[in-house]
């Protein structure tokens, strides 16, 4: 019996998903929406956003600022550019595989001796 | 256009710090359980799987979609995974992403993983998987059964997830009247849910469809009785 990962049609269908993935995140997040999201929304409920800063009272004034937020890949940009939103997608659809994929790799059931 | 990106999920100090550390014990405990309860549901062909679906969750909820003027929402990607992977896998890669966003992307505060995996990771994904159960002889019967399966158990992942929000605001929020605060998260999740539903029976359309023998709802049974049949 062939181990799943030499069977070539499986090996594509993997290939498949994650290059949907990598076009999603490196591509298809340019036509997000930047409206705040539904939590979002309801945080900033009461206040209007002038600047950058909050107006009024909400929420959202209770945020602190994030712990990461000086990170190179803050808010999903690349070093605060926004154009390369595709870019910090990828790294991000990678580590998520690396990570999520290493951690199910170790916790798998072993087939075999 | 340019410091207006605003995280997806909740920040720091949105609830106080005792409500906060109380989500994180949740949190924690819930994923050991699942961690736990994973290595049953992974072997050499469900992990690489796995792996992926995370990985497709982290891209899906980069596309925030319009809900109504000046509101968006995002897939959550609890039933999605739970149906795909089973909930205890589909858990873990749900707070995999939501760490990872709170690490590489400052996009949900640290202090608030707890409330954040509480609500999507926990909550959406088993609430979400067990819409999906009690629909699954629906599921198994015909396409359409399974594309309505998966939308309903999504749009409900979502419309639960937010009421995790709502219980956390209740006790350690403040800004807004708690009656205020659970409408506007009900309305906006209710539509919100439309988009999870739409992305979570697509995808899920596109994995039955090339190798249905690879989604989690629709294993089990049948194939315990054939080895049982085969042991006698």
């Amino acid at each position: 019996m062939s181990t799943p990962l030499r069977n070539r049609r499986y090996v594509a269908f993997l290939g498949g998903f994650l290059l949907v993935a990598l076009l999603l995140a490196g591509g298809a997040s340019y036509l997000a929406s930047g409206s705040p999201d539904g939590l979002d929304a309801v945080t900033q409920t009461g206040c209007s956003e002038t600047e950058g800063s909050l107006q009024g009272q909400c929420i959202a004034q209770n945020a602190g600022d994030h712990a990461t937020a000086e990170s190179p890949f803050a808010d999903y940009a690349v070093g605060g550019d926004d154009t390369l939103t595709g870019v910090a997608g990828v790294v991000g659809v990678i580590a998520t595989l690396v990570v999520a994929g290493g951690l199910f790799w170790v916790l798998r059931r072993r087939s075999g001796p | 256009m340019t410091t207006d990106v605003v995280a997806m999920h909740m920040s720091d100090g949105i609830v106080n710090a005792p409500v906060s550390l109380a989500f994180g014990v949740v949190a924690i405990v819930g994923l050991a359980v699942c961690v736990a309860r994973a290595r049953r549901d992974l072997d050499d062909r469900t992990a690489p799987l796995a792996g992926l679906v995370a990985a497709f969750v982290f891209a899906v909820q980069m596309l925030n979609f319009p809900v109504l003027p000046g509101v968006s929402g995002h897939l959550l990607g609890g039933a999605l995974t739970a149906i795909l992977v089973g909930p205890y896998v589909g858990a873990l890669c749900v707070a995999i992403v939501l760490v990872l966003q709170a690490l590489l992307f400052a996009d949900g505060g640290l202090s608030a993983l707890g409330t954040n995996i509480t609500n999507m990771a926990l909550i959406g994904t088993f609430v979400g998987f067990a819409v999906a159960v009690a629909m699954r002889p629906l599921a198994r019967r015909s396409r359409a059964g399974l594309l309505l399966t998966a939308f309903v158990a999504a749009w409900v992942n979502t419309v639960v997830a937010s009421m995790g929000f709502v219980l956390e605001y209740a006790l350690g929020g403040q800004g807004l009247a708690l009656g205020t605060v659970f409408g506007l998260m009900a309305g906006f999740h209710a539509l919100i849910g439309i988009g999870e539903g739409v992305i979570t029976a697509l995808t899920v359309g596109a994995v039955a469809a090339v190798r249905p023998d690879l989604v989690y709802l629709l294993r089990g049974e049948r194939t315990t009785l054939t080895i049982k049949e085969s042991a006698r």
